[in-house]
């Protein structure tokens, strides 16, 4: 069992949260080209290594968050709220 | 048959002043507490305690613990019968019943061991050899056709125990520890550990699998082995750590998670009904000790499955810990220095005692001492064949002939030992994923250093002696403590694998020239050394593949005494060394767990959470009969007396459409959506345009997933410039929200909206039917709220009931029928729905439930979560002229994508029978008149009879839609259910297509 250090509640089981998917996309603009859409949307890489994933704290403060984890060892480098502004504010930032 | 072992009057750990009874094949025996199944069997003279899996030839006791293959008994009666038990790890208690399994009439006359007169047909691959018709299974029909002929016979010849078919009367626990320290095995080195550990201030919990704590120094000796335990625990105890017996770490994962089970309530005769029998525990440690021990291996020889062979040091453990003497005569057969412990043990108890080493050359302190014992002592020899029908009664010896073995002579015994060396249980660090090394020297798999909190100590390290134990147990505290106070995992220093005087000789298997001896490596699962040998023959090259053609390993011990031996004539055939050949890797869990105590409460209505709405007492005192919606529990119809349920909803639904109907749809998704650019969210989620939407009043939205299909559909309320409230269906109300905090945290964190789910909050209930404006008049605190002009269609209002309850209030129909949806604070639902039923009451209403709900939308074409089922598009669901062609939104460039716009997808219409007097059903699927075949051209997502119609009428999906269809006879295939029946293709929208109805 994954634990996932929650910036908002402290270490917790993996199975409070769900997985989001790819962290790392960039989703186009409402009215971007079908292509980038279908790049966004379809086209995926798997990640033998460290990947950055979005999971979503679900049942605890439902905050979204990015974590960076191997997918070898499943070891997590590092976990922060997606939301970039609540981020900064938590990692004492502006 | 007269017995060898018996009890001693004195020593052992039992308590001789608490006698106790239980049953053995329906006998009863006598025995003392602290007894297992194994040692009170064993001390009254029983010698065969089971019969083999396919051979059916009979087992006696093997070991002294969790590695047994022999012993496999069943215990328990009728629902509580617990199968596959092994006697030697069985606590006893008054009362216990335990009989002898895979056999008939009993283990001692079993009519299934002709078996072994076939044993050439059960070899290596049997069953696939079966299965497939090849050699030597290729007579008659070829094939599965014999498969199909034999298997139950072979099912019921070979096999286990038989699991009651009764639902399991116990009950289960889950729950969870936490702590700095877990330490499996509380033997020497775990107890040294564990007391180290929590003398310098750290949480520990120390996990024992036995009754007794203790581990090897129960097996010992003299007082002083005892002593240095009991001070240990007081250590221990006065430390404020935490000992659990009876209880398993039966896996390892990730992030110092331990899986254990506790035993509560196995051990005894009159259990407290308020406990549960087993509590499955999950378990974080910042560090793990794995003290897990070692386990002593058998060798392979002739007959070495007889009753009356056991471990060497599995004598220590019945002589010492259970007071009985388990022979009289008693030989034993070694290739390292451990099994002599035993036999100076056994020769002070009064036994004869006899000694082959397989190692020519002895140190003279050795062989001295077990001389002045009266001790015979023989060098360079081993057992080749034993022999006894069912028992042993003596053996053939072998003698070292250059590096092998060839025939020695005869002797006799009622006892024969055997130590084939030891293997460390790595298997709880096989869970994390390391490979353990081989250690050439003490012939075993050691466990290498890992990056992960986890040490190694004692006997899992392949240390023997006490002393050396105790210290590798310190040391490994040493590594955890340092580990946790330094944030990096530090490798313990203690004490090298080793500690013999005279190194092991390598012995696995003993052979001579020219004879076919039966020599069992798997006694589990009767797999013999030949069978390796055949496996190899046949091209089985893998220890995996080899593991799993001749099931060695695969039983209920999983491998635990038989695999090294397996590894080491794998690594012969294939001419390698055994570290080559590899290691299989151990899985979870290390002994069997019980299906109750995975499951824990979570079955029958416990299995998932139950949702009920605020008015569900309510409901059901009004005559409701209830239906699973996802979680929730809904009304699914209100019979009057004798009602059918068909009778009740078609009632409900015509009652509703002449006058008023009312019906509870609280399990709607709610969301709150407030803030400055809530407007601008709402407008980017739903497909069709919401920025000019009024304040007061609602509209129905479609909102898509990024991919272009639809995601759900509801309606959302405007109240204010920055406050929304919006439904969602049932079925799709988490995710919905999820998609929302979603979109709002990670994608458009620029936006100022905040989303807040509230359903719990809001009970609602649809006011529909001619007369629903006039139930609601009656009820509100100003009727003049509700009027035509004040509430028109697709109006909201936020107001107060005549009883002074707030509420909130919108114009929306899902039935077709003039309509309104009334929210009231979860607290006051009763409240509201007894206002409504009253009036509804006065106007010859009804309470109706989801059958009648979907009668009425089903008429009137109205989608649902069976219609948008995560592969239909706006356009499919016939919906495509309200998407917005002026704004940009979720799914709108990829609902354009030309698989989703070509000519033939499926298009949402409605369906009628040709014979109007004939039904059909959903799941049906529609194909053109001559061609019922494949997937045909749609299918059918609901039905249902129309009260207005006054016939069976469905929606479903086909291609082309109604243009492509109108005045064609197609086929609802149903082949399996109902038949073939004639249908044609209507307009989904089958009454009131131009909703006259809901805006009057």
């Amino acid at each position: 069992m994954i634990r996932i250090n929650c910036p908002f509640c402290g270490e917790r089981d993996h199975s409070e949260f769900t997985y989001g998917g790819d962290g790392s996309i960039v989703y186009p603009a409402l009215d971007a080209p079908a292509a980038e859409w279908v790049e966004a949307v379809f086209q995926r890489e798997n990640i033998r290594g460290v990947q950055t994933e979005s999971w979503h704290h679900v049942s605890g403060c439902r905050q979204w968050l990015l974590v960076e984890r191997d997918t070898m060892t499943h070891e997590i480098h590092s976990v922060r709220a997606a939301h970039a502004g609540v981020a900064n504010v938590i990692e004492g930032g502006e | 048959m007269n017995s060898p072992a018996r009890r001693l009057p004195k020593g052992g750990l039992i308590d001789r002043s608490s006698p106790i009874e239980f049953r053995w094949d329906n006998q009863k025996v006598s025995a003392y507490q602290g007894d297992t199944l194994a040692s009170a069997l064993m001390a009254s003279g029983e010698k065969i305690i089971g019969r083999s899996f396919k051979y059916h030839r009979p087992r006696g006791i093997m070991s002294a613990g969790v590695e047994e293959s022999g012993a496999i008994v069943t215990v328990g009666l009728s629902h509580r019968r617990d199968p596959n038990v092994k006697a030697t790890t069985q606590e006893l208690y008054n009362g216990l019943t335990a009989s002898g399994q895979n056999a008939w009439p009993n283990v001692r006359h079993d009519v299934g061991s002709v078996n072994g007169l076939f044993s050439k047909f059960f070899a290596a691959g049997f069953y696939y050899k079966t299965f497939m018709g090849i050699p030597p299974m290729e007579w008659g029909k070829k094939g599965t056709g014999i498969w199909m002929q034999y298997e139950k016979l072979i099912r019921r010849a070979a096999g286990m125990g038989t699991a009651s078919r009764e639902p399991d009367p116990d009950t289960y626990e889950h729950g969870h520890l936490f702590c700095d320290v877990l330490v499996a095995g509380s033997g020497p080195a775990g107890l040294a550990a564990a007391v180290s550990c929590a003398k310098a201030g750290l949480d520990v919990i120390l996990v024992e699998q036995d009754f007794e704590a203790g581990g090897d120094y129960l097996n010992q000796s003299g007082p002083d082995a005892l002593a240095k335990r009991d001070a240990a625990i007081d250590a221990l105890k006065a430390a404020g750590a935490r000992l659990m017996t009876r209880t398993t770490v039966f896996g390892l994962y990730d992030y110092g998670v331990a899986g254990l089970l506790e035993r509560v309530t196995d051990h005894l005769g009159n259990p407290d009904p308020h406990l549960p029998r087993q509590r499955f525990l999950t378990l974080r440690a910042k560090h793990t000790i794995l003290a897990t021990g070692a386990l002593e291996r058998h060798v392979a020889f002739g007959n070495n499955d007889l009753p009356g062979i056991m471990t060497a040091h599995a004598a220590n453990a019945y002589l010492n810990r259970f007071g009985v003497l388990p022979g009289q005569q008693i030989s034993i057969a070694t290739n390292n220095d451990s099994a002599y412990s035993a036999a100076l043990n056994l020769a002070k108890a009064g036994a004869s005692v006899k000694l082959l080493d397989a190692r020519a050359k002895l140190p003279k302190a050795v062989s001295g001492l077990l001389d002045t014992k009266g001790i015979e002592l023989i060098t360079g020899a081993t057992v080749l064949n034993a022999q006894g029908k069912k028992a042993i009664t003596g053996y053939e010896s072998a003698v070292a002939n250059n590096a092998g073995w060839k025939e020695g002579d005869q002797h006799d015994c009622d006892l024969l030992l055997v130590s084939g060396g030891w293997s460390p249980v790595v298997n709880l660090l096989s869970h994390r994923g390391v490979r353990p090394g081989w250690d050439a020297t003490n012939c075993c798999f050691v466990p290498v250093p890992t990056n992960e909190p986890i040490q190694t100590a004692g006997s899992a390290l392949g240390v023997w002696s006490t002393g050396d134990c105790e210290d590798s147990g310190r040391a490994a505290a040493t590594a955890a403590i340092n580990s946790i106070s330094s944030g990096t995992v530090a490798v313990a220093s203690g004490p090298a694998a080793g500690g013999w005087e005279t190194p092991i000789q390598p012995l696995y298997e003993v052979k001579v020239a020219d004879r076919s001896l039966k020599c069992f490596i798997d006694p589990q699962h009767d797999v013999t050394a030949d069978d390796v040998r055949l496996a190899h023959q046949e091209g089985f090259v893998s220890v995996e593949h080899l593991k799993r053609y001749t099931t060695l390993g695969m039983a209920t011990d999983q491998g635990k005494m038989g695999n090294i031996i397996g590894m080491a004539l794998m690594a012969e055939a294939l001419g390698k060394e055994i570290p080559e050949v590899g290691t299989t890797t151990f899985r979870p869990p290390y002994t069997p767990i019980s299906l109750g105590a995975l499951t824990g409460r979570g079955f029958g209505a416990h299995f998932r959470p139950l949702r009920r709405t605020p008015m569900h007492e309510w409901n059901l005192a009004n005559g409701a009969t209830m239906v699973d919606a996802g979680l929730w529990q809904r009304p699914w119809y209100f019979a009057r007396q004798g009602e059918t349920i068909t009778e009740a909803y078609i009632r409900e639904a015509t009652t509703t459409r002449e006058t008023v109907g009312l019906c509870d749809v609280t399990s709607l998704g709610k969301i709150a959506i407030q803030g400055p650019d809530a407007t601008d969210f709402i407008n980017r989620i739903y497909s069709n345009a919401f920025a000019k939407l009024p304040i007061g009043k609602a509209r129905y939205g479609i909102m898509l997933r990024d991919d272009g299909i639809v995601m759900d559909d509801g309606t959302t309320w405007r109240f204010s410039e920055t406050d929304y409230f919006m439904t969602t269906t049932t079925a799709h109300a988490a995710k919905v929200m999820v998609w929302l905090e979603e979109l709002l945290q990670m994608r458009w964190p620029d936006l100022k909206v905040h989303v807040t789910s509230v359903s719990e909050q809001w009970a609602g209930v649809a006011v529909a039917g001619p007369k629903s404006r006039t139930a609601l008049e009656a009820i509100m605190a100003d009727s003049a709220v509700v009027t035509n002009e004040a509430l028109p269609f697709m109006g909201v209002v936020e107001t107060t009931l005549k009883n002074g309850v707030p509420c909130r209030i919108a114009r929306i129909s899902f039935s077709g029928e003039m309509a309104f949806e009334v929210y009231v604070g979860s607290d006051y639902a009763n409240s509201l729905m007894d206002l409504l039923n009253a009036q509804a009451q006065l106007l010859d209403g009804c309470l109706y439930g989801t059958e009648a709900l979907g009668a009425l939308r089903i008429e009137k074409g109205h989608v649902t979560g069976v219609e948008l089922d995560g592969r239909a598009t706006i356009d499919d669901a016939g919906l495509g002229k309200m998407a917005s062609d002026k704004k940009s939104y979720i799914g709108s460039v990829l609902r354009k994508r030309p698989e989703l716009m070509k000519e033939g997808r499926p298009q949402l219409v409605g369906i009628f029978p040709k014979d109007r007097s004939q039904k059909f059903k959903a799941g049906s699927i529609l194909c053109a008149e001559n061609k019922v075949e494949g997937h045909g051209d749609g299918w059918i997502t609901a039905v249902t009879h129309s009260p207005v119609l006054g016939h069976w009428i469905g929606l479903g999906y086909i291609s082309g839609g109604v243009n492509d269809w109108s005045g064609k006879t197609l086929i609802a295939a149903d082949p399996v259910r109902s038949g073939n029946i004639e249908v044609e293709i209507v307009s989904p929208h089958m009454v009131d297509p131009t909703g006259e109805r809901m805006h009057g």
